[in-house]
């Protein structure tokens, strides 16, 4: 039809498209990957303290009693924790479980809801 | 012709999958541990004696050779996507490489002086 030309290219500015949940999801899949990944040097030396001495394991509860460690263990803790949910998700996509569109925004609220409770739970049982 | 990056992306399901099986190996000793862990006293004794143990020792080895593995797939992943210049890439993925390999030695004689 003429003088109903679409306007091309169109805009892709991450900051003006509203991404639907599942898209959130898979950025946050990413971003809590980083973050474990650039963490890891204190997760190991957390880890090698626990397990050293009696001593070590005293100076491990003590490190990790500080209110800003708690904090990032804390956010270390949900990292880890959407990782998994997102990523049995993920592994479930890729055996055609759940592909279409509705089950997949499901899924991806139930990754944000589950992962953020098991979050909580966990993180006030060991707070 | 088709150029291709010696840091470039693979030709080939081999990550792909690799980061799967990870995946999978992780996932499941996640559970296992929580299980193992749920209701312990949380003493030195109790934590030391259940890493010392054997078979958690295997799985925990086997876990972080597959952490290892997971993160330098999708550490690259995120390079790959974001960082143009072949030179400054091959940097990165070689840094990447260098850290992984370091933290899993490190890791490893953690729980093998048990």
């Amino acid at each position: 039809m003429a003088g109903s030309v679409k306007e091309r290219p169109k805009h892709l500015n991450l900051f003006e498209i509203k991404q639907p949940l599942p898209a959130v999801m898979s950025i946050l899949h990413r971003i809590s990957g980083a973050g474990l990944f650039l963490m890891l040097p204190l997760l190991i030396w957390l880890f090698g303290l626990s397990l050293q001495s009696p001593e070590s394991f005293e100076a491990f509860k003590a490190t990790v009693a500080h209110p800003i460690v708690k904090l990032l263990l804390l956010g270390l803790l949900w990292a880890y924790l959407h990782h998994f949910c997102m990523g049995v998700r993920i592994l479930l996509i890729d055996i055609h479980v759940g592909v279409e569109k509705a089950p997949a925004r499901k899924s991806a609220l139930a990754v944000l809801v589950v992962s953020l409770a098991l979050t909580v739970i966990l993180g006030a049982a060991s707070w | 012709m088709v150029t291709r990056t010696v840091v470039g992306a693979r030709y080939g399901l081999k990550d792909w999958l690799a980061q799967r099986v990870t995946a999978s190996i992780m996932a499941i000793y996640t559970l296992v541990m929580a299980v193992l862990l749920l209701g312990r006293d949380g003493g030195y004794e109790g934590w030391r004696a259940l890493m010392a143990n054997g078979a958690v020792r295997f799985f925990t080895f086997v876990f972080i050779v597959s952490l290892c593995y997971h993160a330098w797939v999708g550490v690259r992943d995120i390079w790959m996507d974001y960082v143009k210049p072949a030179s400054m890439r091959l940097l990165l993925h070689v840094l990447t490489l260098l850290v992984l390999v370091g933290y899993a030695g490190w890791a490893v004689q953690i729980i093998w002086r048990l």
